[in-house]
């Protein structure tokens, strides 16, 4: 048919360009190659069993849940709840708009530069300083083994939440005001429109938002990368996640079998998930 | 009969063309600017020597380095030269990426006669040698002297041992009024130089060694006090900390800390950002002194063979001459690889200290650098951070990273 | 406008103004960083001393530097053009046609976006090196040139239109092609736009693939030229700050352009699920 016909090209390349990889990647990780030699061993599942022996595999593994459960309801929320704060303003909202997609638009070796600084102890650290002002206590921030991971999510939040809030504004522009205006009539107040009307109408960008975050909070590495010490997603591996050891593997230590073996878990993970997600949260909408 | 003629000239055209033909390398190296520069010209020269060969001469940026390479091997695509770091050495050639260097050509003699005797055992790997280095780098103690004066102390006396080192440092820290360091005494990064400085230093002055003579043992544990030394710096005199305006070389290029143990390379920026600094050899202990040497060296790769190889050989000979170090020195600000060009400065007040270290410098053997450096950092990390024993990160570290290298001489067959 | 709606007016007005410092205070250091020299840029203050432009001049009259910029803007215009139709044609055959190993198919292309970047270089490489397109234009763009979250954005939107539309268009006679062309895109530009302006930021910020498959300095895009003022032992960060702001710019400029197409496009994204 010809859906057939236009799924061809499309189809073909992604074969060729994700799919023939992918499945190098899965059959590197029953290998112990180790990149630069020609030679590649069989060695079954060894690779699997070692990386979950490590420790620090493991650490990886709960720090990326880590990530995603601090890391996308905050971004969800606080885009939504700028989003309708924004959807109030009428003058300067182009301005706006700009303003909270600079962070997205600005190269992430810049801003995770700008961000170590600004995490600095006193009394260069512009965080703290701002906190003393306020009578807080000076905080350890990315020098921490409990505080590194949640200021990593911080500032990657802070990159996602202009790129989120310009889609649910638009989801939020494209609510019918007849809705709205009919629940007015029927004497609903404000906290009602908001939880009953306009949030569940805007289900659908919701879902979108909620599984495209997940996938990337599952996936972070080049924030971790830029603003760890040398990039070990340290301090003590407490923010290390999953894509960063696969990289350490690989390109580091030269150990690609191990470094495939990862990805595949980190594969399933995702994909789970995500499928999990889609049947959890995707429900029909009644007008 | 004109077309014999023309078929018969033609052939004869491809024959003299294949018989005259230069032959060609191609040498990898990441991008530095002056490196660069100063590889360029020296081609051209090369080339004037023997005009039979013609070098290309490739770079990268260096963060991608390891990827590079990587990306090269299956494909097939690497160069015939390349330029590494000495301690990749090992891997790359039990990857089978590196050929050794033909003993004839480069015997005990000639390794004598031209380098350091630290060079010729950081390239040799299981009784054979693999690359030779244009510069070697080694530490010393920078210190500032504007600060040294604010703090009334003589700009001109750095200190000597480490129990100097520890005095001047308290002097010169200060605090605000909530105790965090204003001022570090002594930059405090075990990321940056710390970890080699703990390793082949500290350990070797508090009356150990870091490993065996065939690397294929861990000792440092044994003297947990070179650890204590470092984290006291940390927790006790409180002179620095780990991460204290981002890392050391920030430390000290901001004129935040006083004092720096970091190495040669550095030197260039610190004259570019116009500080007012000295340099001192390591301080000693227990009339022990010690350094940690490093370089980056040439290799021959293994997919290079015939004319190929011949000229890689003659390519790698040529940049190790004493003429080639000296313009390296002036140009890129490098140390001579070779002693008789490094007496030469020995006087010095910059270059000095780190050539006089380079007497009795050690260049640790690693079979994953990134890897052994993150055991130090992790070990100083829980000593600071979660109050754990210097002895007891010291043994963890030492068993991290015995797994490190007892999975390396495996993957050997030893 | 009844009292509340007033104050909730004003409310939001503060709240997002004392927010755009969070949101831009770092783009403002950055800038300002670039304006510092050498000597400068370790200091923690805000403000530079004694400002320059030296930076700027440095990085654009690097030789290659205008170079570096046109490799960029070819990549991204071709990879977002491609994007554009075949992204949108694979979202519109999934939405509006019915088949066997839809959903599958579907999965398929979404499950690509499950595997990370860095473990898909090496394979990319050697069929790179194998068919010739190392050190070329097309070596750096093919792995861009059709994308998953593409497909899935443009699903979203296609499904929003009226299945009686493209049966009005068949009855007329028009090929399946030309109602994919002549009615139903037509109908999702805005949709158009926000993909395009999304994949071009995407790909011009693009830097560890670019970098693999260039060995020559002419081919690189942008973000790897850039990296070449950083090396083993000495971060150029002034420079690597002006890098930066120059590689922004365009970018601002490009929103700015498609911004209007942006809102009222993504009005409709990811509203039907």
């Amino acid at each position: 048919m010809t859906a057939y016909l236009f799924l061809l090209v499309p189809l073909t390349f992604f074969v060729f360009v994700r799919f023939y990889p992918m499945i190098s990647a899965f059959y590197m990780s029953f290998t112990d190659w180790n990149i630069i030699s020609p030679v590649k061993n069989f060695v079954g599942f060894s690779n699997y069993v070692r990386i979950f022996k490590d420790s620090v595999f493991r650490i990886s593994l709960l720090n990326t849940l880590k990530y995603v459960v601090l890391g996308v309801p905050s971004v969800i929320i606080l885009s939504l709840g700028l989003a309708l704060l924004l959807n109030n303003v009428t003058k300067g909202q182009s301005l706006y708009r700009l303003i909270y997609v600079m962070p997205y638009i600005t190269p992430i070796v810049a801003t995770s530069w700008v961000w170590r600084w600004m995490y600095q102890r006193p009394p260069t650290g512009v965080i703290n300083n701002f906190l003393s002002f306020l009578g807080l206590p000076a905080r350890s921030f990315l020098m921490s083994t409990t505080e590194a991971l949640p200021s990593i999510v911080a500032t990657t939040v802070w990159v996602e939440v202009g790129y989120c809030v310009i889609i649910f504004l638009a989801g939020l522009q494209n609510i019918p005001k007849e809705y709205l205006e009919a629940a007015k009539v029927d004497g609903a107040n404000r906290r009602q429109l908001l939880f009953k009307i306009t949030i569940p109408l805007l289900n659908p960008v919701i879902v979108f938002l909620s599984v495209m975050e997940t996938i990337m909070f599952l996936r972070i590495f080049t924030q971790v990368y830029n603003m760890t010490d040398q990039g070990s997603g340290g301090p003590l591996n407490s923010t290390l996640p999953l894509v960063l050891y696969i990289y350490q593997k690989a390109f580091k230590s030269f150990d690609m079998g191990t470094a495939a073996a990862a990805t595949v878990v980190l594969f399933l993970m995702i994909l789970g998930i995500t499928v999990l997600q889609l049947k959890v949260l995707n429900r029909r909408v009644q007008y | 009969m004109k077309r014999f003629l023309l078929v018969t000239l033609a052939i004869l055209l491809v024959l003299s063309l294949s018989v005259f033909g230069k032959v060609k390398i191609v040498y990898w190296q990441y991008y530095f600017e002056t490196k660069v520069k100063a590889i360029d010209e020296l081609i051209k020269e090369f080339q004037k020597l023997y005009p039979d060969i013609e070098v290309e001469h490739v770079t990268f940026p260096y963060e991608a380095f390891n990827e590079k390479v990587a990306a090269s091997v299956p494909a097939g695509t690497g160069p015939d030269v390349v330029n590494l770091y000495y301690g990749w050495i090992p891997k790359y050639v039990t990857s089978g990426y590196l050929q050794p260097l033909p003993e004839n050509e480069f015997s005990d003699e000639y390794f004598q006669k031209n380098f350091f005797p630290f060079v010729a055992k950081g390239v040799e790997f299981m009784g054979k040698r693999y690359a030779i280095p244009i510069a070697v780098r080694s530490l010393a103690l920078f210190w500032n002297k504007d600060l040294f004066k604010e703090a009334k102390l003589d700009p001109e006396k750095p200190p000597r041992t480490l129990q100097e080192l520890v005095e001047v440092a308290k002097k010169l820290t200060k605090y605000d009024k909530q105790g965090n360091i204003v001022q570090a005494g002594l930059a405090t990064q075990p990321s940056g130089q710390g970890h080699h400085w703990i390793r082949e230093v500290l350990v070797r002055q508090f009356g150990g060694s870091p490993y065996n003579d065939d690397y294929t043992k861990v000792t440092y544990h044994e003297v947990p006090e070179a650890l204590k030394f470092y984290t006291d710096l940390i927790t006790v005199h409180k002179v620095g900390y780990p991460g204290f305006m981002n890392d050391d070389i920030t430390a000290f290029t901001s004129q935040s800390a006083a004092m720096n143990i970091d190495g040669s390379f550095r030197i260039a920026a610190l004259k570019k950002a116009g500080i007012n600094f000295g340099v001192a050899e390591l301080p000693e202990h227990n009339g022990i002194k010690s350094n940690f040497a490093s370089f980056w060296a040439n290799g021959i790769t293994s997919t290079c063979t015939g004319e190929k190889l011949d000229a890689a050989i003659k390519f790698v000979k040529f940049l190790a001459s004493e003429m080639v170090m000296e313009m390296w020195l002036e140009k890129v600000g490098e140390l001579p690889a070779n002693p008789a060009v490094a007496q030469k400065y020995y006087n010095d007040p910059i270059y000095g200290p780190f050539l006089r270290g380079l007497e009795y410098a050690h260049a640790t053997f690693f079979v994953d650098e990134t890897a052994q450096r993150k055991v130090m950092m992790d070990a100083v990390d829980k000593v600071w951070l979660k109050g754990v024993s210097p002895e007891q990160a010291f043994r963890e570290a030492a068993q991290e990273e015995q797994e490190i290298l007892d999975k390396f001489w495996k993957s050997v067959g030893k | 406008m009844t009292r509340s709606d007033r104050i909730v007016k004003i409310v939001s007005y503060i709240v997002l103004t004392a927010l755009t410092v969070v949101m831009v205070f770092p783009f403002f250091w950055m800038v300002l960083s670039s304006l510092k020299p050498f000597r400068e840029i370790y200091r923690p203050y805000l403000f530079p001393k004694s400002p320059t432009l030296a930076n700027y001049q440095k990085i654009m009259s690097a030789s290659l530097f205008p170079r570096w910029f046109l490799n960029s803007l070819i990549v991204a215009l071709s990879t977002t053009f491609s994007v554009l139709f075949f992204d949108s044609l694979v979202g519109y055959t999934i939405a509006k046609y019915s088949f066997p190993g839809r959903n599958i198919i579907f999965l398929f292309i979404l499950s690509t976006l499950m595997i990370p970047t860095e473990m898909l270089i090496i394979p990319w490489y050697v069929m790179s090196s194998r068919l010739g397109w190392i050190d070329t234009y097309w070596g750096i763009m093919f792995p861009g040139m059709i994308t998953a979250f593409g497909i899935f954005l443009m699903k979203q939107f296609m499904e929003t239109i009226p299945d009686d539309l493209l049966d009005a268009a068949r009855i007329d006679g028009v090929s399946e092609f030309g109602i994919f062309w002549r009615v139903a895109l037509p109908l999702v530009k805005p949709a158009l736009a926000s993909l395009a302006i999304l994949n071009f930021i995407g790909n011009w910020n693009a830097f560890l693939w670019p970098l693999i498959v260039s060995s020559k300095p002419r081919m690189y895009t942008l973000p790897v030229g850039l990296a070449t003022f950083s090396s083993e032992n000495l971060m150029h960060w002034e420079l690597i700050m002006t890098g930066a702001t120059v590689s922004t710019i365009p970018l601002i400029i490009v929103f700015l352009i498609f911004q209007k197409q942006i809102i009222r496009g993504i009005m409709l994204s990811g509203l039907k699920g």
